[in-house]
């Protein structure tokens, strides 16, 4: 009996909740560093603040061992110039990098200095991060002496599109050697080794707990970070941390535009639980944050993927070369040495193909030749390269169980035949609050870390900034006092969090995310209007007063549910007034607006910030380049950097 | 036909079996339960029995319930429907889908 209708059939009943209820219950933590969400930058946070010798909190909504998008595990280490094989200098790199518009060039100087230095302390702890096995030699990349093995990503390159075959000079790579700037790794071993550390180190961890708010001295907005409300949504038990400084390391927000369950793996590459909360306290407690008006496609899985691992050949399917359903080769770039790791095919190559599709050239469905593959590379590609990555263990396995067998079959691609998802359906995690080169916030005792600084999701810059971040808020941390929590503040957020458990009817959470996604479509997608948008902002107003009222939640599970709805909801409201204020349209944020039709023009080429000041919206500006020389500055700001770990 | 008592139920919620459980291997460890980030299962009332699947709509299928399971074969993936992948054999050509039930 495993399911729950088969214990109403045998028992006549449902089974009851199986933890003990503590609703209205309060737990205080002191502690000098607060870090906000256990993914790989929350543990990397806490890793390095402990290793400073502060106290340390670690809270996660689910269980640190596996959370986060890269939790289960991770393929490739990427943009690691500071690794021994690698042949263009860091500080090239990395500005190389920060010519693509709206990154963080803070973000990306970080990781090009120290992923390294955080994937040799990985090691230190356990990882795997060479192939000491000697599994794959004979793999072209792998390095015989440091048994580091290379990927063709970024190896001529910086990017996975098209013009990643056509090499770059670098000066500090004269000979045009191949960069060797990603190095495949065995990530699934990283997430629980990151936990066990954690552990080892004395960290706090609050599992299961959600944080609902930050606390700000005084409860005012704008005021200096001193801790942060949570929830438990197994006990439903209210958390009150007091810190010094704090690092929100949560992620975006893929289900603000969509909800349906029943597209089961629509999505797979994050899970519900990322709703935008960092966002959303960051934005209540007066930090300013930018580029919230960008919004991605929300990509539609089919077959056993997420969103990036389609059949073959969408992307790390390294070295798999697609053809048609009659074995003819297509002009699709393999990922391989060949083409730099090119993920897409150019443009001229794309027409090629979608008219070949049109006229019968090309027969669909396309598929991923793998038996057409040496041995080794073959098994690199399979076991190595999908094996470790995020959610693919689970898929290979599968395709092995049911009878899949690499040197013998195509692996289906669903290019073309699934489909692509309106416009309306889209994934909300391009923007969050704007940092320094402490990587703090615009509110003192409040830093960012990965994701959620408007930034690349890559696993290698979660970790460099997540240690970044860490040892930046440790070191506040020794600088401040403690400063007791506003009662009113606890009080008032008390009663947020509690309200829908004290109704017995009116609406569920998946009824109100449903709601809040449908006015996010109708208003601030495809067609972007300074009315359409208004009315966009009275919709949400409305679901606010209105609905949020009748919000009712059965258990704590339900009751978290339901406050991941509200961060939604406030979300939709930053997304919306950044959209308004970017009085342009840009190719590059996926923001079109019907009544400002100039793309990119140069006068907007600049970072939008947004905050609330006293509860009004305040719109602002920064220069696209506003971290100044990124070698100069980073410099600065880390002469006491002591590299690598060498403590205990 | 046995008779079989006959309750007033909703509709399930689509997918909602996403996994299942081999009782003759699972021990009821909840190992399962722990590193499910999203809490698709609670611990079931009858201690040394597999898990029950409460919030099956919840999966993102990561596997990780699957994958850190610490005796191999207590939990099997059972991806919906829709999901489901195809391949073809090279040599015939005969096209192929995961059919395991």
């Amino acid at each position: 009996m495993t399911r729950w209708h088969d214990f109403l059939e045998k028992d006549g009943k449902a089974p009851s909740w199986p933890y003990p209820i503590h609703y209205d219950q309060e737990q205080e933590i002191n502690t000098d560093v607060l870090i906000i969400g256990g993914g790989i930058a929350g543990c990397w946070a806490a890793i390095s603040a402990a290793r400073k010798g502060v106290r340390v909190a670690l809270v996660e909504k689910g269980d640190v061992q596996r959370s986060g998008a890269g939790g289960p595990g991770c393929d490739h280490w990427c943009n690691v110039p500071a690794n021994p094989l690698a042949n263009v200098d860091p500080d090239e790199w990395a500005v190389a990098m920060s010519e693509h518009p709206y990154c963080n060039g803070i973000g990306n100087q970080i990781q090009c200095r120290e992923d390294w230095d955080a994937l040799v302390e990985m090691e230190q702890m356990g990882g795997k991060i060479r192939d000491t096995k000697d599994e794959y030699v004979g793999v072209e990349g792998r390095d015989e002496k440091t048994k580091i093995m290379i990927s063709p990503r970024y190896t001529r390159n910086i990017g996975f599109g098209g013009d990643a075959a056509i090499r770059r000079h670098f000066k500090s790579n004269p000979e045009d050697k191949l960069n060797n700037m990603t190095i495949r790794i065995w990530g699934s071993t990283f997430k629980p080794i990151l936990k066990k550390e954690c552990k080892r180190l004395g960290v706090q961890i609050f599992d299961r707990v959600m944080v609902t708010n930050l606390l700000t001295e005084k409860g005012v907005q704008g005021g200096r970070v001193i801790g942060a409300t949570g929830l438990n949504g197994r006990t439903g038990e209210f958390m009150i941390f007091k810190s010094k400084a704090a690092v929100v390391a949560t992620a975006g927000d893929w289900s603000l535009f969509m909800l349906n369950t029943e597209l089961a793996g629509y999505n797979t590459f994050r899970s519900r639980t990322m709703t935008g909360d960092g966002n959303a306290m960051a934005w209540r407690a007066g930090a300013a944050l930018t580029l919230m008006e960008r919004t991605g496609i929300l990509g539609l899985g089919t077959g056993y993927k997420h969103t990036w691992y389609g059949g073959a050949g969408d992307a790390s399917y390294e070295n798999v070369p697609l053809v048609d359903a009659n074995g003819k080769k297509l002009p699709w770039p393999t990922q391989g040495w060949a083409d730099g790791g090119a993920m897409r095919p150019t443009q001229a190559d794309m027409e090629k193909i979608i008219n070949g599709v049109k006229t019968g050239e090309y027969a669909l469905p396309f598929y991923g030749d793998f038996p057409a593959m040496s041995e080794k590379e073959r098994r690199a590609t399979w076991d190595l390269m999908l094996g470790e990555e995020s959610t693919c263990k689970i898929i290979t396995d599968t395709y092995e169980k049911a009878g899949f067998n690499p040197a013998k079959h195509l692996l289906q691609n669903y290019s073309f035949i699934e489909g692509n998802s309106p416009s309306q359906w889209r994934n909300a995690g391009g923007g969050g609050p704007v940092v320094d080169w402490d990587l703090k916030t615009t509110l003192d005792g409040l830093y960012v870390a990965g994701e959620n600084m408007y930034a690349a999701g890559d696993h290698s810059y979660a970790a460099a900034t997540g240690r970044y971040a860490g040892r930046k808020a440790a070191d506040f941390s020794r600088q401040v006092g403690e400063v007791k929590p506003s009662k009113d503040q606890v009080s008032l957020e008390k009663a947020r969090i509690y309200a829908p458990i004290k109704r017995t009817a009116g609406i569920d959470w998946k009824e109100l995310h449903a709601g809040i996604a449908r006015a996010m479509q109708y208003f601030c997608s495809e067609y972007k209007t300074e009315d359409l948008m208004k009315m966009g902002l009275d919709a949400l107003k409305e679901i606010e007063e209105v609905h949020v009222p009748r919000l009712y939640a059965l258990d704590p599970h339900k009751l978290m549910r339901s406050i991941e709805d509200l961060s939604l909801l406030t979300h939709g409201q930053i997304i919306i007034n950044a959209s308004l204020a970017r009085r342009a349209s840009s190719m590059m944020l996926n923001h079109f607006r019907v009544d400002y039709p100039k793309v990119d023009p140069p006068e907007w080429k600049k970072f939008v910030t947004v905050k609330l000041e006293n509860g009004k919206v305040q719109a602002g500006e920064l220069p696209l380049t506003y971290w100044g020389d990124m070698k100069a500055s980073y410099e600065a700001h880390n002469k006491d950097y002591s590299g690598i770990y060498q403590g205990k | 036909m046995a008779q079989k008592k006959v309750y007033a139920l909703p509709n399930l919620t689509t997918p909602n079996t996403n996994v299942i459980f081999h009782p003759e291997v699972c021990n009821g460890c909840n190992h399962c339960v722990e590193v499910c980030q999203v809490d698709v299962y609670i611990p079931n009332p009858e201690k040394g029995k597999p898990p029950v699947i409460l919030h099956p709509d919840e999966c993102w299928y990561c596997g990780c319930c699957v994958n850190d399971c610490p005796r191999p074969g207590s939990i099997s993936f059972n991806w919906p429907v829709q999901q489901r992948g195809y391949w073809k054999d090279k040599a015939t050509g005969k096209v192929l889908r995961d059919s395991q039930t």
